[in-house]
């Protein structure tokens, strides 16, 4: 089961390796973690996406309010929220290619940000599993770099 | 002031009257402005130790323990005792010092990450960066050490933090943390539904844990039970709540507790777990416990609720508030048939006696010796053997009982009795420990008298690591490996070396006359037990 914990806490040093070395203490799974700070220069919202047991996730919950630089956890399914996630991927290309992987940009809606004459970084921002359809579309081309962000999430509006 | 004065000012304003330590180099400030403060420092011989005797000192004072060590070296040997007081939930603060902050993180001599290697077992942590930052550190230190689920809190102070001049005193009077309010009163709905469930159960019992004693609770507890009649049992942290001489005390419940006491949780129909954490030792297979019973678990920490069993009735609260709201209700219940069918699964210890007169039966002994002691006595106990035998034959009659119970660390008797005296000098203090055990903590002999302090010390000797050599009889077909510890040292001549007094007990027949030379001695003795080498503790009764 996929959850994602929205978690708020103090904006100061050593809070990320606190919060990250309970998932690692107690072997809860981390499949993404991003972290900003907030319109609130003292808090940091951390955006970390788990899976696990029922029984695992109500833990994580728990243990995470406990920690005492936490100040709110909230959490929720992925279906609840908005989340998305951005990707940049470095593509060698060649004359042959070269129309392929921009028409695949104008499908997904993907930007080309950088060009050289043999290399292009592509930009996507979209949900999680249109960035992983994404990188599937992709994976036939020469890939000599990809980074992408994690999931940043928030619980829609209702 | 400086800042190792506006730390000693601190702790005196938490009304800190003794600590625990051992000086270095990035320590040092803080020990030249404790001259002339009223705050006693104890000189240890290693650093673990402080940290055990700051637990000891809290099990009998109730006030935080505090300990003290430099960087490096000395901050890590703190580490095993912050992870054993954190395991029992023991409000400890434990202050090192650090390296100057503008070498922080270039590998300096004596330099360690203490707080990132106490991450896991500390209930906060602090570095201090700037001198004026310390009233405010140590007054939320001990507000978060004291309050919700008790523990350690670390603050690494840097030698030049502690340097920096130029500052007035001023200690706040409130704590204002935006992240931190424990749930302390119990959900009004939740309490009810307790009382609901009551009415509709034949069979409840409660199972006390270290949680009543942390919570100051005992009375709210024995009370709630007595109001109803409903029988209690113990954890090993629980142990000197219940007393043997209270018909609705059943006994110790796990696996080194006793058999009736395990059937009575086995039959009931309502548990009511309070301050305990249905950990593995004390409940077999937590996940079945809840097969046929109905599950209240009342604790204050709720991420303990639900960890290893599933409670049916989960209430989030300080036990001594959530027990005194259920002493406030008028419906009475009784359960006096279901308490005297449980006593008649106990047990008596007749005929369990050893007949061999070769050696002396620890058992026996720990028997004969308990039944003795009253309200004005502390036993406190190490890890292995004698832990089992005296939790299993402890004879709760007002007697305190401290122990190393979620961590297992062995070496804490010692140091956890010299805390426990300075706690509370009032109290007889009896050390139980292996000769393994009392190995890995016999310099703190120096400390003890040092301190002249006055502690009965019990050591089980069968020259070998029984409780090891017992796992090996029953898990690795007898292969006793790596176990035996040929006998030495002579305990005689260690007390001779220390200036203390000493006895042997050779066998059964020696035990009358030894344990009242042990309860008469005025000053610290040790008394030596000839225990068999193969004993093993397996015997529930």
């Amino acid at each position: 089961m996929k959850r994602i914990f929205s978690v708020s806490v103090e904006n100061r040093f050593g809070v990320l390796s606190k919060v990250s070395s309970l998932f690692a203490r107690r072997g809860y799974n981390i499949e993404s973690l991003t972290v900003g700070e907030t319109h609130d220069p003292t808090i940091s919202n951390m955006t970390i996406v788990s899976s696990g047991s029922p029984h695992d996730l109500e833990q994580i919950e728990k243990q995470l309010n406990k920690k005492l630089d936490v100040i709110k956890v909230r959490t929720f399914k992925e279906e609840e929220s908005i989340s998305r996630e951005v990707i940049l991927v470095k593509i060698k290309y060649s004359a042959a290619n070269r129309s392929e992987i921009i028409e695949i940009s104008q499908i997904t809606k993907a930007e080309i940000v950088d060009t050289t004459d043999s290399n292009m970084i592509l930009l996507l921002c979209d949900t999680p599993d249109r960035v992983d359809k994404f990188i599937d579309m992709i994976r036939k081309f020469s890939i000599i770099e990809l980074s992408r962000t994690g999931t940043l999430a928030m619980k829609k509006c209702k | 002031m400086n800042g190792a004065e506006l730390l000693v000012k601190s702790l005196e304003c938490e009304k800190t009257d003794v600590v625990f330590g051992y000086p270095g180099v990035s320590i040092c400030p803080f020990f030249d402005k404790l001259t002339g403060s009223d705050i006693y420092p104890v000189l240890v011989r290693h650093e673990v130790n402080a940290a055990h005797e700051a637990n000891g000192y809290y099990r009998t004072s109730g006030k935080a323990g505090v300990c003290i060590s430099s960087s490096g070296p000395g901050a890590t040997n703190l580490i095993t005792g912050i992870a054993t007081a954190f395991a029992d939930s023991i409000p400890l603060i434990v202050i090192t010092g650090q390296v100057k902050s503008e070498h922080i993180g270039s590998d300096l001599f004596q330099e360690a990450d203490i707080i990132g290697a106490c991450e896991s077992f500390v209930k906060y942590s602090y570095l201090v960066r700037n001198a004026q930052d310390i009233p405010k550190t140590v007054k939320e230190a001990f507000h978060i050490a004291m309050t919700g689920r008790k523990g350690p809190v670390l603050i690494d102070v840097p030698v030049d933090v502690l340097l920096e001049d130029g500052y007035e005193f001023n200690y706040p009077e409130t704590v204002n943390l935006r992240t931190y309010k424990p749930t302390l009163k119990g959900h009004s709905v939740q309490i009810k539904k307790i009382i609901n469930e009551l009415s509709k159960a034949s069979k409840p019992i409660i199972m006390v844990g270290g949680g009543v004693k942390l919570s100051g609770s005992e009375r709210d507890v024995l009370e709630f039970a007595k109001k109803h009649n409903i029988p209690f049992v113990s954890t090993l942290m629980g142990l000197g709540i219940g007393r043997d001489d209270n018909p609705l005390y059943i006994g110790m419940v796990g696996n080194n507790g006793s058999k009736f006491a395990n059937k009575a949780i086995n039959d009931a129909d309502c548990l009511i777990v309070a301050g305990a954490r249905v950990a593995d030792r004390a409940v077999k297979q937590p996940d079945l416990i809840t097969k046929d019973k109905t599950l209240i678990h009342i604790d204050v920490d709720p991420a303990e609720i639900g960890k290893n069993a599933g409670p049916n009735i989960p209430v989030v609260g300080d036990l001594k508030e959530v027990f005194s709201e259920l002493n406030k209700f008028e419906d009475k219940f009784d359960f006096s048939d279901w308490v005297n069918r449980i006593n008649t699964y106990k047990m008596t210890r007749e005929g369990l006696k050893e007949s061999t007169n070769l050696y002396v039966d620890p058992k026996e002994f720990v028997y004969s010796l308990t039944k003795r002691l009253k309200d004005d006595y502390v036993i406190v106990t190490d890890v292995g053997q004698n832990q089992i035998y005296a939790c299993s034959n402890f004879v709760s009659l007002g007697a305190g009982f401290v122990t190393s119970g979620g961590f297992g660390c062995m070496g804490f008797s010692l140091p956890a009795a010299i805390g426990c005296k300075m706690g509370d000098p009032d109290k007889n203090i009896l050390s139980f420990n292996g000769d393994g055990a009392f190995q890995m903590s016999m310099a703190e002999l120096s400390t003890l008298k040092q301190e002249n302090l006055n502690i009965k010390i019990v050591i089980f000797n069968n020259k070998a690591l029984g409780m090891i050599k017992e796992y090996q009889h029953l898990k690795y077909n007898n292969n006793y490996t790596f176990n035996e510890l040929n006998g030495f040292p002579h305990f005689e001549d260690i007390a001779k070396a220390y200036e203390i007094d000493y006895k042997e007990c050779h066998s059964n027949d020696e035990m009358e006359n030894c344990i009242k030379w042990l309860l008469k001695a005025k000053k610290t003795c040790i008394l030596e037990l000839n225990v068999d080498r193969d004993a093993f503790t397996c015997m529930n009764i």
